[in-house]
């Protein structure tokens, strides 16, 4: 099931106020809809729990929630939450030089590939650093 | 990576402040990852608990250690001293986890 | 390397056909290459997604049961939340740290993460999307009893209700009021009224 396309919202006058300091802005009516996780986004639980272990040393969920707090409001608003986890552990291995950025460009080309060589639809754009 | 004395143990004797001190909510900016709420800047509350000390988490954000580690409160604030126009009764209440480096001390609580 | 569908971890969304995200492409990407490096490996990181789908609302029903049946236990939930979970054999791993706090006649807790989505995930498993939601984060602090109204719940104006905003390393969970009309029930029966809801504060736990 695909998410919707989310909006994202002008913060008027709100000053100093970081995109993600949302306490106290009003932005509508609640969606309750449940949503059951894609094995993909169980997995990127899994990976920041397990990257943010002192025995991993990779990163700490402050790490994490720093580089998602760096995104632009927009990007803030219109991703997803794992979509923003996903993307936040690919910037902190490349961070802390685990991976470097052409090893995940080039996996991903690699993978696109194979999901086109099976008539599957790969996105053409690039998810942004 | 997170690493933290045990709640109360090594605060106890650290801390500035105790529960039932009244404080503010420092107005200063943010110099980048910060938990401290935009809407709780230099609003007045009063301890309600001492949790502990723990490492700072805007310095871990940034690879660095966060030494030394900072005592962490339970701030204790009337919706109606921090909301202009609060809908609900004078009684409602908001709780939040502030670190003492974000705390000013306003008045010592009285104790028997 | 070859994206396991791993038939052991029941979830949503059908991956096998259709056009796949580019999310998930970048999740594959991140994780064969951190296992190539030797940094996880695919059974830590399938146990990780097993142990957080063994925690769930299920759980902590379990937990608020034996908070009601048992005042001794309950006394040591309020204390020492870790301590208590860790009496059940719930162990919440090294961080962050748990905290339970108590309606009452007088008090009705709502928990709210208003800068990320902070969630006592070892305990009550994955937070619902409307919790991480940007209205909800943003509402809570601010309209508590609007927000709760959506939720069909209206607390009297004699009873506080009471935001914890989750800011730094502690996890909250509320340990709801007992209804009337349960006196002498198991525990089994109680767990069964306990809803995920209802230890978030966004409802009250009802006779069925």
């Amino acid at each position: 099931m695909r998410e919707p396309k989310r909006k994202t919202l002008k913060r008027k006058g709100t000053g100093g106020r970081a995109a993600h300091d949302v306490g106290g802005l009003a932005f509508g009516r609640i969606d309750r809809e449940e949503h059951d996780l894609a094995l993909w986004e169980k997995r990127t639980d899994a990976m920041l729990r397990l990257l943010v272990t002192p025995g991993k040393r990779a990163f700490t969920v402050d790490g994490l929630r720093r580089v998602i707090e760096d995104y632009g409001q927009q990007e803030y608003d219109r991703t997803t939450y794992y979509e923003k986890w996903i993307r936040a552990v690919r910037n902190l291995v490349v961070e802390q030089e685990i991976v470097t950025r052409s090893e995940v460009e080039a996996r991903m080309e690699e993978i696109g590939a194979r999901y086109a060589k099976a008539g599957r639809r790969a996105p053409k754009g690039k998810i942004p650093w | 990576m997170k690493a933290r004395a045990r709640p109360g143990r090594n605060a106890r004797g650290a801390a500035r402040f105790a529960p039932g001190d009244a404080v503010r909510v420092a107005g200063r900016d943010a110099l980048g990852h910060c938990r401290t709420p935009w809407y709780l800047r230099g609003k007045i509350g009063i301890i309600a608990s001492v949790h502990g000390s723990f490492r700072d988490p805007e310095s871990l954000a940034y690879h660095k250690p966060g030494l030394p580690a900072h005592v962490l409160y339970k701030v204790r604030f009337k919706q109606s001293a921090i909301w202009g126009a609060y809908k609900g009764p004078d009684s409602d209440q908001l709780e939040a986890d502030i670190f003492e480096h974000w705390l000013e001390l306003l008045d010592r609580a009285n104790r028997e | 390397m070859h994206n396991d569908h791993d038939h052991g971890h029941p979830h949503g969304k059908d991956h096998d056909s259709g056009p796949v995200g580019a999310y998930e492409m970048l999740e594959e990407a991140v994780r064969t290459l951190l296992i190539e490096r030797g940094v996880l490996t695919a059974q830590e990181i399938a146990a990780s997604v097993d142990l957080m789908d063994s925690r769930s609302p299920a759980l902590g029903a379990k937990v608020v049961a034996r908070a009601w049946a048992d005042p001794a236990f309950k006394k040591l939930l309020l204390a020492d939340t870790r301590a208590a979970l860790m009496r059940m054999g719930i162990d919440i791993g090294p961080a962050p740290e748990f905290a339970t706090v108590e309606n009452t006649a007088r008090v009705h807790n709502v928990i709210v993460c208003t800068l990320c989505s902070c969630y006592p995930k070892m305990l009550l498993g994955i937070p619902p999307a409307w919790y991480k939601s940007l209205a909800y984060r943003s509402r809570t602090v601010a309209d508590p009893r609007g927000v709760l109204a959506e939720f069909g719940v209206e607390i009297p104006s004699s009873v506080e209700v009471r935001v914890h905003d989750s800011t730094a390393d502690l996890r909250y969970v509320v340990l709801p009021m007992r209804p009337k009309g349960t006196r002498g029930w198991s525990q089994d029966q109680l767990a069964a009224i306990v809803t995920r809801d209802c230890m978030i504060g966004t409802a009250r736990c009802r006779v069925q």
